[in-house]
């Protein structure tokens, strides 16, 4: 069972990491600003979607939930075997959250000085995810297979330009960013990734709302 | 099998901390390098540079950072003295409490301790509300890890002494008998056990070092 909201991009990483190992699963949408009483006592630490439950284990928090699908269902690995790159994988996942993922959002909501300076640690988060890129198509390890950080940070490819739009900004640029435009492509374009995605104008009204709401 | 490994640490980091109980526990040989964070090393920078701190664990030539990154890199690498349980749901729950004591009880502590009047009041408030999930977690064991010391505990391990430093600077107790008895006996257990104790910061000079850092954050905030 997946507890979730349509439009989380946290919730999506951990759709994907099922769909990519073809586990059958059932998606139960939470209404985050209406909490159910089932996702306060299935999460009563974070009280957030995702939360995740296989025969009454329950867990929540994404990247713990991506690891333990990845050791529950061994097939179509997420991570690499070798410790060393498993740790890179790893890192580079905690990084872009702290890094790119938390600016990013902050750029797409907040005015002036803040939206600024948001936007530049964004964009500086993004030029180092583009030099991991050099010469594979996805993150991947040596197969070059669609991984861990793949679904980690799969949200640039769909979630990212949303937020461009809706905060007005230009960070993802194409020119600047070859690589990482090559891999959204590609990324978007796999079979499992293509036809989960929530409809673009429903994601801009929603961000749009959010945007205004926590500006105010 | 001479196996190159080198820790860039300082004497003080809470998070290096957990990398030296981990190479210990396991018995993993390993080369010191003391950093001096107002002046880093041409090395540190060459194998953190994005984001220039420590802890950096080097292993055959090749740099790993972020603590917890480190501690599942070094337990997977070093299989004997395992940190984590072979049972997957196990397994994620140990990571859980990991994250939640880094992104949650952490700030909330120290924003007590660097805090006065109402904010630290608040923060103090919301240290115990997390503090309370961790009471819980613990209930009837001896360690977060079970019988043995896990990869929660030396996450973790920071509340069995600096929390004491910290309460020590600000005077007022945290982690007390009443409201976190098995808390407190876990950071008794966990301070006295063989490897973590010989590795505890000397505690005079986290109290120097952190009044200093206290006393600066209040001079920042209090109005002109």
């Amino acid at each position: 069972q997946l507890l979730g909201f349509w439009a989380s991009p946290f919730v999506f990483r951990v759709k994907w990491a099922l769909e990519l190992k073809g586990i059958d699963y059932e998606y139960i949408e939470e209404d985050i600003f209406n909490k159910s009483s089932r996702l306060l006592e299935l999460n009563p630490v974070h009280k957030k979607v995702p939360v995740f439950v296989h025969e009454h284990r329950v867990i929540s928090e994404s990247f713990v939930i991506l690891e333990y699908i990845d050791e529950t269902w061994r097939q179509n690995p997420l991570l690499p075997q070798d410790p060393y790159q498993r740790a890179m994988a790893r890192f580079w996942a905690k990084f872009a959250e702290e890094k790119l993922l938390e600016p990013a959002w902050m750029a797409m909501w907040s005015k002036g000085e803040e939206k600024e300076k948001a936007k530049k640690q964004t964009i500086e988060a993004l030029e180092k995810i583009e030099e991991q890129l050099k010469g594979t198509q996805y993150f991947g390890g040596d197969d070059d297979k669609i991984g861990y950080l793949d679904v980690a940070i799969g949200w640039i490819s769909y979630w990212l330009p949303v937020w461009e739009e809706v905060g007005s900004l230009k960070i993802l640029d194409p020119e600047k960013f070859p690589r990482i435009t090559a891999w959204k492509i590609r990324f978007l374009d796999h079979p499992v990734i293509r036809d989960s995605l929530p409809p673009k104008d429903k994601m801009l009204q929603y961000f749009h709302k959010r945007s205004d709401e926590i500006y105010s | 099998m001479a196996e190159k490994v080198k820790l860039f640490n300082t004497w003080s980091s809470r998070f290096g901390l957990r990398i030296v109980w981990a190479l210990k526990l396991k018995g993993v040989e390993y080369d010191s390098i003391n950093e001096d964070l107002s002046n880093k090393s041409p090395l540190l920078l060459q194998y953190n540079p994005i984001y220039k701190k420590v802890p950096v664990l080097l292993h055959n030539g090749k740099p790993t950072s972020e603590s917890l990154v480190i501690l599942e890199y070094i337990d997977e690498t070093w299989k004997h003295n395992p940190l984590l349980p072979e049972d997957p749901y196990e397994k994620a729950t140990a990571r859980f409490w990991a994250k939640f004591g880094d992104d949650k009880v952490m700030s909330s502590i120290w924003s007590a301790f660097t805090n006065e009047g109402k904010e630290q009041e608040d923060a103090i408030g919301q240290a115990i509300e997390n503090l309370n999930f961790l009471e819980e977690q613990l209930k009837g064991k001896k360690f977060f890890g079970g019988e043995k010391i896990g990869l929660t505990d030396l996450a973790l391990g920071w509340l069995a002494n600096l929390v004491r430093v910290f309460e020590e600077i600000i005077g007022v107790k945290i982690i007390d008998h009443e409201r976190f008895p098995s808390l407190l006996a876990w950071t008794q257990e966990f301070a006295e056990a063989p490897i973590i104790k010989e590795s505890w910061p000397p505690h005079d000079k986290l109290i120097v070092k952190f009044q200093a850092i206290r006393d600066a954050h209040l001079a920042a905030t209090r109005p002109k």
